[in-house]
């Protein structure tokens, strides 16, 4: 087996929100760092699709297997199902577990919504008995939200709401005017129902980055660090409204790993990449140390190691916990760091339910631009918190309601069941109603949080294995009844707005939570199977992202979530992951790692 | 970084590349807003990472993969449906001059298991639409004039107000509706048609004009 040629200090596994973060905190503090990611180079300049139509592409741009999102979408070698590389489900589980095998990982086609988790949502069992605490509180993390936000460009506003945190002054950027819609939504939600419709948080630079300034206040004392990331930051254009967000952006207006932290990292000469790099284990000696790992180069398929002082896994949140439970040895027969047998348990994604709606007042509206950032510039963050404080709610965790609709560019199905306003118009007569109804109908999401229960893991499974030879994953779960209350909670309250903004519910309402919830791992949003804690009894990991059993093994992705709050988790995978980075640093200096 | 014609370059060199491009001034430049070309790749461009496979598709230089299956007869008869479903006015063309029938061929060819149920569905439907013209006129679907074909739409339109003999054309109408219309609309001609204005970069985002907030009442 072929050895890598350098020892170097760190070995990261994964290059997405967690591996891009650690490999730039990590290199500009002059560590030498190779980056193992199992897909392809991805280089967002030169491939991302900008300004193409629909019609120039297969089947109109629509969803295959191969490519769920839309063809233009930004995941190659990605999804639900990937070649070669099956899981499993345990029976009535249906589990879906996304995956993207390219450079950057899914940074590069997600929502961009960047919301911060709360001083609640830290401290969650301590509210309601539920669940874990966070090791560390709102607190501690601040500063990394600020460090991350202003490092990455994140626009909204501070509106100072209970759990919804604010930026330090300075750190956002200005969030773009609300469209036609969001302005409708946000005065009836207002005026007649109480609910807060505010900017929302999202990873576009809504203007260019203060380059001059960013980069001292950040890195203070690091002329490295400040050189690569004020390059970096000259090098990104602020937004021009236009081209879907989730095809990434040539322009780098948008945040993705490798736009944003890996050019920086590479910038510094101690990051180095290996694509194509399927890590099948973390290697220990004798005292249950990590020594590197094994990884598969997929092009000549024959297995390398890796050696190094410490290895980081940012793998993503399963395959992370399945490189530990398959990392087996004398030391560890259960798995590298799982001495609790906790590593795989405690999976949770975010719950989703959604209702559609059709508005006359928005019918025939004077054409105009609403392009916008093409993801969201208004939301709802949880305005219940009172009422579940008061025992009033039959679910214990909040919601944040994400809502679009307008005259957004048509795409596949675009005017798809119009028969049924028109009692089957053609000819003319649809042509008359496609102008007519273009832009009048709008969706409203809900995005909750799920509470960490026994039922929700993965396992190896027995039977299963990879193309590269790795033994696969069996996931199992259960949805418990705060979740379900919560969704059909989403469902009565989106038809009650859109009821109250005169508009009709366009799709059925469910009033039981089980037919309205996504599936599991439908959103992409599972984090935990490797939970920190401040007991190593109880948890895998500490504060840091440490494994409490080998010192030099860490896990920065969202493995190490104890909660997954209604904030979508990739801010606050940065924000800890640049924590964690720091620490490993200080302790690297320290000499703790030899 | 775009060179078409070179070998497939080792993956340390594209990283080492991407690492250089941040450092390189003239790509500062070209990041200045409000240059509409740019990140626009240049007609032909090719991606020289994309492997070509139906998970990683050359995204700036699309092909379909597969092979299209409708015969030159059957793809007149569709033709001519599309037509009645979307006909040219004084705003837009019709619905078979921007390629929907080519379109549908396109869809019900695709090695996917919804659209083998569609071209089940679509194939059968064009037989049962030029029988019953024959049936009826004596004669091709196409070869019908406005007011015969639209006799014929008339019964198969609209599921809910649809006989049971007609329950089946009705889902081939719809089912063709519905990829007609997406056809038609995702060209820029479709667009154009319904007001679409959006897709062109801009300097700065403005608040929606008054004209649409009185649109709605705001």
């Amino acid at each position: 087996m072929a050895k890598t040629q350098n020892e170097y200090d760190v070995i990261i596994v994964g290059s997405g929100a967690a591996g891009g973060m650690s490999a730039l905190v990590l290199a500009v503090h002059g560590l030498k760092v190779l980056m193992l990611e199992a897909g392809r180079n991805y280089d967002p300049v030169t491939e991302t699709p900008m300004f193409q139509l629909p019609s120039e592409a297969p089947l109109r741009g629509g969803g295959t297997p191969e490519k769920p999102f839309g063809f233009y979408d930004a995941t190659v070698d990605g999804g639900w199902q990937v070649p070669g590389e099956p899981y499993a489900s345990a029976d009535d589980a249906n589990f879906l577990w996304w995956r993207a095998r390219m450079l950057g990982g899914r940074t590069n086609h997600w929502g961009r919504i960047s919301l911060r988790m709360g001083e609640y949502d830290f401290k969650p069992y301590s509210r309601d008995g539920l669940g874990f605490d966070w090791p560390m509180t709102y607190a501690d993390v601040e500063p990394y939200y600020d460090r991350t936000e202003a490092l990455i460009g994140v626009y909204g506003s501070n509106e100072g709401l209970e759990n919804t945190p604010n930026s330090s002054p300075g750190v956002l950027l200005p969030p773009p005017a609300p469209r036609v819609h969001e302005l409708l939504t946000q005065k009836v939600c207002a005026d007649r129902m109480g609910i807060p419709v505010i900017p929302a948080h999202l990873a576009i630079l809504s203007q260019r980055q203060d380059f001059e300034g960013w980069p001292a206040r950040l890195f203070p004392n690091n002329a490295l660090a400040q050189r690569v990331v004020r390059e970096s930051m000259r090098s990104r254009a602020a937004c021009f409204w236009a081209t879907p967000c989730g095809r990434g952006c040539s322009i780098k207006a948008n945040f993705q790993s490798t736009t944003v932290l890996l050019p920086p990292a590479l910038a510094t000469g101690n990051l180095d990449i290996r694509t194509d790099a399927m890590v099948r284990e973390v290697t220990v000696d004798s005292r249950g140390r990590a020594t590197g790992v094994h990884f598969i180069d997929k092009t000549t398929r024959i297995d390398e190691h890796a050696s190094a002082k410490v290895v980081v896994l940012a793998a993503s949140a399963c395959e992370s916990a399945r490189l530990m439970l398959n990392s087996r040895s004398s030391v560890f027969p259960d798995g590298i760091g799982n001495g609790t047998g906790l590593v795989g348990k405690y999976l949770m994604d975010t719950v989703g339910a959604g209702v559609g709606g059709q508005f006359p007042q928005l019918e025939n509206m004077p054409p105009h631009n609403q392009d916008g950032s093409s993801e969201l510039h208004l939301y709802i963050p949880w305005w219940l918190y009172g009422e579940q404080a008061a025992g009033k709610l039959d679910f214990a965790r909040g919601y944040h309601v994400e809502f679009g609709g307008g005259r957004r560019m048509p795409g596949p199905g675009a005017f798809g069941g119009l028969e049924s306003y028109t009692s089957g118009a053609y000819g003319l007569r649809f042509k008359e109603a496609a102008r007519r109804y273009y832009g009048s109908w709008m969706w409203f999401d809900g995005r909750g949080e799920m509470i960490p229960n026994e039922d929700c893991y993965c396992e190896i499974d027995s039977d299963g294995v990879d193309q590269w030879g790795i033994p696969t994953l069996k996931f199992h779960w259960k949805w418990s009844s705060h979740e379900l209350n919560q969704a059909r909670h989403m469902q009565h309250t989106f038809r009650d707005i859109i009821e109250a903004m005169g508009g009709k519910v366009t799709s059925t309402v469910q009033d039981d939570g089980a037919n309205a919830i996504a599936a599991p791992g439908q959103i992409i949003h599972e984090v935990g199977g490797a939970i920190m804690g401040s007991d190593p009894r109880r948890s895998v990991l500490n504060q840091y992202c440490q494994s409490w059993e080998v010192p030099n093994l860490f896990v920065t992705d969202g493995a190490g979530f104890v909660s997954n709050a209604d904030k979508n988790p990739t801010l606050s995978i940065m924000a800890i992951a640049w924590r964690a980075s720091d620490y490993l640093v200080e302790e690297m200096n320290r000499g703790t790692f030899g | 970084m775009t060179e078409e014609q070179r070998p497939p370059i080792d993956r340390r060199t594209a990283l080492k590349v991407i690492a250089a491009a941040t450092a390189v001034p003239a790509v500062l430049a070209a990041c200045e807003p409000g240059e509409t070309d740019l990140g626009r790749p240049s007609p032909g461009t090719r991606n020289p990472l994309a492997v070509g496979t139906p998970s990683d598709p050359d995204l700036l230089a699309p092909v379909v993969p597969w092979a299209r299956s409708l015969t030159p007869d059957e793809l007149e008869t569709l033709a001519s449906l599309c037509d009645v479903i979307i006909p040219a006015d004084d705003r837009s063309p019709s619905a078979s001059a921007l390629g929907a029938h080519e379109f549908i061929d396109e869809w019900v060819s695709a090695p996917y298991d919804g659209m083998k149920k569609d071209k089940v569905l679509v194939r059968g439907g064009i037989v049962w639409l030029d029988g019953e013209s024959d049936r009826r006129f004596g004669s091709r679907f196409r070869e019908l004039s406005l007011v015969q074909m639209s006799e014929i739409c008339d019964d198969i339109c609209y599921g809910p107000d649809a006989a049971p003999e007609f329950q089946a054309a009705s889902r081939f109408f719809d089912k063709v509706r519905d990829l007609t219309a997406t056809a038609f609309y995702t060209t820029k001609e479709g667009m154009e048609d319904v007001g679409y204005v959006g897709n062109v970069p801009l300097s700065q985002w403005d608040p929606p004009p008054p004209e649409a907030l009185r649109h709605v009442g705001l």
